[in-house]
């Protein structure tokens, strides 16, 4: 399985590349001539990346890369850490001699002899760091955070420790942030008014579990539509994404189990193995060599002490990573889990509807069969405007599920419009609804996606993650440029996401930027211009390897062809 | 890329041709480069007071005591070389 090489697919496709149709075991919808020109690319944007191995598994080149942090940019970054933590102690010693008032939770006096709650580092920079930039986080927004979204605008007369409401509204700020791949979040439109005609007949609230009287008949129909736009047998809806992971997975996993985990998956999956009590172990991100060493030392040395067999071994990754932007390597993951009989949990929260010539995920990306992967997760938070998750696969798994899980049993059910909301946003994807909308956004997202992605590549700036994925991380690395970035970003009325320490290595602080279908070319382009500008204004263009500009034909080719219903 | 820093706010400066924007510029990214750019204005006076003092200083000694020390050093140097020579028209002899 590893003696293909990336270069062989790629001169397969280029002796192949005038059938321009299906080809047996290959992804029929892929441009061949994207592909070609994709390889060329490869050598100008692409040359530290590694060259992806296994090319036999893939059906089209498997580009990410993840450019390393320049030497004298993570020293500055360890230097302005280090500044701002010296300063750090300076205010907790002059609150500790109360000559500062304390604005934040700290031991009362009563407590001093017990243990400390706000003495770990999470705390420390809390108060110290964060407090300083918060006002890049937590805006309150006041409409739907579609391709365009109004702000409450808010100051703070004393450094981001209160905040107070001017009365006024930014309105028509471009969003970047939220995870709304396929546009549907909106307030107008087919779906929409399906939802709004739904909360008329059934209300909002169900007030009751899917065991007892909350299993609506409109929870029946979306887990068939589910089962069916995922190709499996049987399907389960579930009110909360974080609580389908966090809840399913002690289900299914249990002492004497093994989970095996990316070492960057989502706190959901990572607190639902916790919960399980299984073993746990962590590969490297997206590293086949790493798991594969998992799995066989987990089958030759047993469980430890006693050297039984693991009862199960689970595998758990996710479709598109979020922080990182790069797309699982599910070809190979699905062989190795196929030779070392290994089960695999795959969560599509981000990748559903987001990728695939169809919407339906990485499988779907990759053109792979729905069987092979046991437990299909995903949320329907993103790529359809509503929200909760779901679980598919085998009709066993999901009945064994539903009499065990807990947010079967102890969850209220889905609310009904949002029921509805999914129903019509899945049908339009599938071209169920009679027009090609969905279709259309499926392109649409695919084409902005990579002219977005390649755009900031030649600008400069350091992109980490695969070249499809819509989730777009941006480098930023010094800890003053997250609270810059974010400002001089509103500022010209464009809303970002800024991410640093506890959700990234503290030296990979990013800005990351989601691309939806919602997004026009004008409204990216607004976007581009501005990031650059700030990107000149911060210093931010850290790439040393400048792509040429004169390779952008490429993302007038969008990444999948449209195929005839 | 700090590397060529030096040569980019040049360009830039060239362009902007105005010296107090370019200063305000320069200062800007020193703000953002040692991170004192999300403090508090006299949590960032106590930086610059204690920061330009210390390289104020350091090129001050350096002014005073390089010129000295480099002296020396020449003189310490060519007093090995010149003795070498000796000790080896010395030993020829
Ligand atoms: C990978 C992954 N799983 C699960 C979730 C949780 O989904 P929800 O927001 O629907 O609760 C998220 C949300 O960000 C996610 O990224």
């Amino acid at each position: 399985m590893t003696e293909c090489s990336a270069n062989k697919s790629a001169n397969g496709d280029a002796c192949h590349h005038k059938t321009n149709g299906r080809k047996p075991g290959r992804n029929g919808y892929v441009k061949n001539r994207f592909h070609l020109q994709r390889q060329q690319l490869q050598n100008s944007f692409y040359p530290k990346e590694k060259a992806s191995c296994n090319g036999g598994l893939y059906s089209r080149p498997f580009l990410e890369s993840f450019e390393e942090t320049p030497m004298l940019v993570a020293v500055l970054t360890y230097m302005g850490y280090g500044i701002l933590t010296i300063f750090g102690y300076l205010r907790d010693f002059l609150r500790e001699w109360k000559i500062e008032k304390c604005h934040i939770a700290r031991e009362r006096e009563e407590q001093k002899e017990f243990v400390p709650l706000y003495q770990d580092f999470e705390n420390f920079y809390t108060r110290n760091l964060y407090m300083r930039i918060r006002d890049s986080w937590n805006r309150p927004i006041c409409s739907v955070p579609g391709a365009k979204m109004d702000l409450v605008e808010r100051v703070s007369h004393d450094y981001n420790w209160t905040f107070n409401y001017t009365g006024n509204v930014v309105k028509d700020v471009i969003n970047l942030g939220s995870y709304n791949y396929l546009g549907f979040a909106e307030n107008s439109g087919p779906c929409a008014n399906a939802a709004a005609d739904m909360t008329m007949k059934y209300g909002v609230g169900v007030g009751s579990t899917r065991q007892e009287t909350g299993n609506l008949d409109k929870h029946e129909e979306l887990e068939q539509l589910v089962a069916r736009f995922l190709g499996v047998e049987s399907s389960m809806v579930f009110g909360m994404g974080f609580a389908t992971n966090s809840m399913n997975i002690p289900a299914l996993a249990g002492k004497g189990c093994l989970i095996l985990s990316d070492e960057l998956n989502h706190t959901s999956l990572v607190l639902g193995a916790r919960l399980s009590g299984s073993t746990i172990r962590v590969f490297k991100h997206n590293n086949m060599q790493s798991l594969e060493k998992l799995l066989r030392d987990a089958i030759v040395h047993g469980q430890p002490r006693t050297h039984r067999p693991w009862k199960k071994i689970l595998i758990v990754v996710e479709g598109i990573y979020s922080m990182e932007g790069s797309i699982v390597r599910l070809p190979e993951v699905i062989a190795l889990k196929k030779r070392y009989k290994a089960y695999l949990y795959l969560d599509e929260a981000h990748s559903i509807g987001a990728l695939g010539p169809h919407g339906r995920g990485v499988l779907d990306y990759f053109g792979l069969d729905p069987q092979d992967v046991d437990i299909l997760m995903g949320t329907f938070t993103k790529s359809f405007g509503g929200a909760g998750g779901y679980i598919g696969g085998k009709k066993d798994l999901i009945d064994y599920l539903r009499a065990q899980s807990h947010s079967a049993a102890y969850a209220t059910s889905m609310s009904p419009p949002v029921a509805q909301q999914i129903i019509a946003s899945m049908k339009c994807i599938m071209g169920e609804d009679g027009t090609t909308i969905g279709r259309e956004r499926i392109h649409q997202l695919a084409e902005n996606t990579v002219y977005f992605r390649t755009r900031l590549r030649e600008m400069g700036f350091i992109i980490y993650g695969n070249n499809d994925s819509p989730v777009v991380p941006m480098m930023l690395y010094m800890p003053a440029k997250i609270g810059a970035f974010g400002r001089e970003m509103l500022k010209r009325n464009i809303g970002v996401v800024v991410v640093g320490f506890p959700a990234t290595p503290i030296i990979e602080s990013r800005a990351r930027f989601c691309v939806s279908a919602g997004h026009t070319r004008d409204m990216l382009d607004t976007a581009l211009s501005a990031i650059s500008e700030v990107g000149d204004l911060l210093q931010v263009k850290y790439s040393q390897h400048r792509a040429s500009p004169s390779l952008d034909r490429a993302f007038n080719e969008p990444a999948y062809e449209e195929t005839e219903a | 890329m700090y590397s060529n820093l030096v040569s980019v706010t040049e360009s830039s400066g060239m362009d902007v041709k105005n010296l107090k924007e370019y200063l305000c510029w320069l200062y800007y990214q020193y703000l953002l480069i040692t991170g004192i750019y999300v403090l508090e204005p006299w949590e960032q006076s106590i930086f610059n007071t204690v920061f330009f003092t210390m390289v104020a200083m350091v090129i001050y000694t350096s002014y005073v005591f390089v010129p000295i020390h480099v002296r020396l050093a020449l003189e310490f140097f060519s007093g090995l070389c010149g003795g070498q020579e000796e000790s080896t028209v010395a030993l020829m002899n």
